[in-house]
């Protein structure tokens, strides 16, 4: 096994036994390479770019204790574990020994959101590069201390091992700031046939604790003198609170305080029950002035076009001009969608001694101290948010929100933590949704049934309203001061908000894609789980499918015919395969098949998905059967994990493509529980989804969280067009609609 | 006060008798396997056991339930020493956020201890009332499953398992 072999190496061996060598050290190796290399050196890998230095990833204490830090947060999604398997691999040391620290402004590096499945690209290749350097520093450093050359040592359990059985142990080795030093460009990594631990189905760390009533989330965080806070929140959006008898609720028993700043309203009690109780009491006795107008909810496609839109081309091919042939079109629309978290926002604030300190479960602790330090005037450095998991959050959803609340409300009470969690129908009313979007496809096939011209365009809001600025919150837009929402933005591709995966994977000779971004924002909205990829993948692989049909070829044949990436092809051929695809052989009658496949953002992990559904004539009804899926995320870290978090996409995305759509008047969200925003159950549970993972050993962390999303949709979208001959291209496909489609 | 047990250790409970028997438990008795999902009986989140039947505790006052015996899953073991069901949901990892699962687990808890054989199809129909947003229900059935085995083979007789004395 080598060691760095870089000139830092060098260096330090020079420096070695002068007694200066840590501090020197501490500054001057990153700086002789940079010199050395000049401008041509390569990027530093991963997160390590913003936080180059390898103590804020890895710490090892004389005791030789190990702790590793990341700035991403356990959404759930199994962040945790992986991490650690990352880091044990190439420490060489077991991984429950290690302490995992996450997202925490007051330790941790900013490594903004936890979000674009973007944690094992950013985090894991940070760590595993820190991990890999900090072993080579050990290695030299035993060298050093036994007289044997590096590549006569190996590294086992934590310590250095020479040739005669000689052992340093890591804390044995390490120097007070032996890791305070910057990272390089190129680590020596492990070779992935010698893996131990990346690779394998690790238990999740965070599982012992869900399952046995630990302490796991914000919700449990209960720490002395707690107090628990209820928010009043507006009946409408920019409701003005005209009066309240804030005085009345304050002689309730329990009640310690109404917080009234504003439009903003709060109640805090000593006990959670006195704390729901008061703030019922307070809704009833408050008088809004309500001024909202929300758009008529079934004519948000037709307001989508209308509105005022920036335009941009985001792609275009010109080949050989189009022959004349057949021509195909199709609109596609989808519904304000909710993250609909199961457990609803929760966060504990404390204010002491001039500083607060947040736990929250948002996405981005940094982003979110930046925005409440903003609110409440405070610098930055006074605001510390530590994050501790919520419920799943599947994106931007309430958390950001009760963060502000619980830090607005902790201001008015300090030296007492007060912890807020939000009541079921502020959750579904207050949440950002995933916006509503239409698309428009059209194509052409040449007299031979290929595709000779492809245009997509796509119409959306922004798909991120996170914090931002302190107007990002809602409390900070009711609260006296009344911060201003801040002017969306469309999200730069290639991530890409609307138009995330609005861009084909297929080569096409002629192709032409629009984004159309509106600006104006009818509903509150933000980053739901795949943003612009649900919509742009269902329109695209559906199209697809009509194109197939139209062109007289199987649909898995036809999508192979204009994909040159042979790991795009393989996830298609093992979805098929597995599933047993074939058009050949009919299926009992209310049954379908369908396809679909993506790139998620053209860049992350692959993913095809098969499907099979029955359709009931008479209700419209739609049970999933079974689902098949392929996936392909580069070098597989955890591969259980991975199963978990694509099984989970797929019933996911079936609920949002079979059930949802927020609904709402002319002034308020109505949408507000589960029976007015019905999601799957288990009765419409498919009866198997399996997922196969093809594994790319060394190739680089692909993010695969939200890969499956678009996928399911489109193949299920395509199994019920095969099972009832109509198709739908209105998300969701409800069951009204499906009947209404149904042939008599 | 009211008198409650919980888990098997008998409880004089202060709260107030319309006090939901969620508050009870995660407030007073600083448990925090029920959840808080949905205060309206539409999640199941909250689900916990009394007096052997899945009861929705955040719409149930503890009026309702004073001198019943009510079982949280905090009950059925612990992270170092789980029950069968905890087992079952830990070895087919049936949890991505796992807000949910303590519900699930006291769903499935309640239909198993009144029907040891349950079938696929009756295990979903317990289940039906319990939502889970993180579309962890291939897996949460695969360990009730499994714990609905284990269970069984913990209670059959020796002979019957063909162990040798």
């Amino acid at each position: 096994m080598r060691s760095m072999p870089s000139l830092v190496l060098s260096r330090r061996k020079v420096l070695a036994g002068t007694g200066a060598l840590v501090m020197s050290f501490a500054s001057a190796p990153s700086l002789l390479l940079r010199a050395t290399e000049g401008q041509g050196s390569p990027p530093l890998p991963g997160s390590l770019k913003q936080s180059p230095y390898l103590d804020s990833w890895i710490r090892i204490a004389a005791d030789g204790r190990i702790t590793v830090l990341t700035g991403k947060v356990e959404l759930g999604q199994g962040v945790k574990t992986a991490l650690l398997q990352i880091a044990a691999e190439e420490l060489d040391v077991p991984l429950e020994t290690i302490t995992l620290v996450t997202a925490d402004t007051g330790q941790t590096a900013n490594e903004g959101f936890t979000a674009g499945s973007r944690s094992m690209h950013d985090s894991g290749t940070a760590i595993q590069n820190a991990a890999a350097q900090v072993r080579a520093l050990l290695l030299d450093q035993a060298s050093q201390q036994l007289g044997v050359t590096v590549d006569q040592l190996r590294t086992e359990a934590g310590a250095v091992i020479a040739p005669d059985g000689t052992r340093r142990s890591y804390g044995e080795l390490v120097g007070a700031e032996m890791l305070h030093v910057e990272a390089q460009p190129r680590s020596v990594l492990k070779d992935p046939k010698g893996f131990k631990v990346i690779g394998k189905p690790i238990p999740r760390i965070d599982i012992p604790a869900k399952v046995t009533g630990g302490t796991a989330y914000v919700h449990d965080l209960r720490l002395p003198g707690l107090l628990h806070a209820r928010v009043v929140r507006p009946p409408s959006y920019g409701a003005r609170l005209v009066e309240v008898n804030a005085a009345a609720v304050e002689k309730m028993p329990g009640v310690v305080k109404v917080v009234r700043d504003g439009n903003f309203l709060a109640v805090v009690a000593e006990r959670e029950f006195l704390a729901i109780k008061a703030m019922r009491a307070l809704a009833a006795s408050a008088r809004w002035q309500e001024t909202a107008k929300l758009p008529k909810q079934d004519d948000f496609a037709s307001l989508l076009l209308r509105l005022p839109a920036q335009d941009s081309v985001i792609f275009e091919e010109h080949g050989a001009p189009a022959a004349a042939g057949k021509k195909l079109e199709a609109s596609f629309t989808r519904a304000y969608q909710m993250h609909a978290s199961i457990g609803p926002a929760c966060a504990v604030a404390k204010l002491e001694d001039g500083t607060l300190t947040v736990w929250t479960h948002t996405q981005g602790v940094y982003p979110d101290r930046a925005a409440i330090a903003q609110m409440l005037h405070l610098p930055p450095e006074r605001v510390r948010c530590i994050h501790m998991e919520g419920a799943g959050c599947y994106g931007h959803n309430g958390a950001d929100d009760a963060a502000a609340d619980a830090a607005l409300i902790a201001r008015a009470l300090p030296g007492r933590p007060v912890r807020v969690q939000w009541m079921r129908e502020q959750e579904h009313a207050w949440e950002p949704y995933g916006p509503a979007m239409v698309g428009k496809a059209r194509a052409a096939l040449d007299a031979n049934g290929r595709v000779a011209n492809w245009e997509y365009e796509v119409w959306s809001n922004t798909h991120s309203t996170r914090p931002g600025g302190a107007g990002s919150l809602l409390a900070a837009r009711d609260f006296g001061e009344a911060f201003a929402e801040p002017a969306p933005k469309p999200l730069p591709l290639p991530d890409g908000g609307g138009d995330r995966n609005a861009i084909p994977l297929y080569k096409f000779p002629n192709a032409r894609v629009v984004h159309h971004f509106i600006p104006t924002m009818p509903v509150r909205v933000s980053a739901l789980r795949a943003l612009g990829a649900y919509v742009n993948v269902f329109s695209i692989e559906t199209f697809m499918d009509e194109l197939a049909q139209a062109a007289g070829v199987d649909p898995v044949e036809f999508r192979l015919q204009y994909l040159e990436d042979a790991r795009a092809r393989d996830v298609i051929s093992v979805a098929a395969e597995r599933f047993g695809w074939t058009s050949a052989k009919a299926l009992p009658r209310g049954r379908g098949r369908g396809f679909g496949f993506s790139r998620y953002k053209n860049y992350a992990a692959y993913c095809a998905v098969a499907m099979e559904v029955e359709v009931a004539r008479e209700s419209g009804r739609v049970r999933p059967i079974r689902a098949v899926a392929a996936v392909d995320s580069g070098q597989v870290i955890n591969p259980d994990g991975l199963v978990n978090q694509v099984e989970g996409a797929i019933i996911q995305s079936m609920s949002w493509t079979l059930y949802e759509r927020v609904s709402f008047d002319e002034r308020r969200i109505t949408s507000i529980d589960w029976s007015t925003y019905p999601i799957m159950r288990f009765d419409a549970v498919p009866e198997s989804i399996d997922v196969h993972v093809i594994d790319r050993p060394g190739q680089r962390f692909l993010g695969s969280g939200e890969c499956g999303q678009g996928p399911a949709a489109a193949a299920l979208g395509n199994a019920i067009a095969n099972a009832i001959g109509q198709r739908l291209r209105d998300l969701p496909l409800s069951r009204d609609r499906i009947k209404a489609a149904m042939p008599v | 006060m009211t008198k409650l047990t919980v888990n098997g250790r008998e409880h004089d409970i202060s709260s107030a008798p319309d006090t939901p028997l969620l508050y009870v438990l995660r407030d007073e008795l600083v448990l925090n396997g029920a959840k808080f999902g949905c205060g309206l009986g539409q999640c199941g989140a909250c689900t916990v056991v009394v007096d052997g039947t899945a009861v929705l505790s955040c719409v149930t006052p503890l009026l309702l339930v004073a001198g019943k015996s009510v079982t949280t899953v905090e009950g059925l073991g612990t992270a170092h020493e789980p029950g069968p069901m905890q087992r079952a949901f830990m070895q087919e990892q049936a949890a991505q956020c796992g807000y949910c699962i303590p519900g699930m687990m006291m769903c499935a808890h309640a239909l198993l201890q009144n029907n040891p054989r349950a079938t696929d199809a009756e295990i979903r129909t317990a289940l039906q009332p319990n939502l889970c947003r993180c579309g962890t229900h291939m897996r949460i059935l695969r360990a009730v499953r499994r714990a609905a085995e284990t269970m069984r083979t913990a209670q059959a007789p020796a002979s019957a398992r063909g162990a040798v004395p």
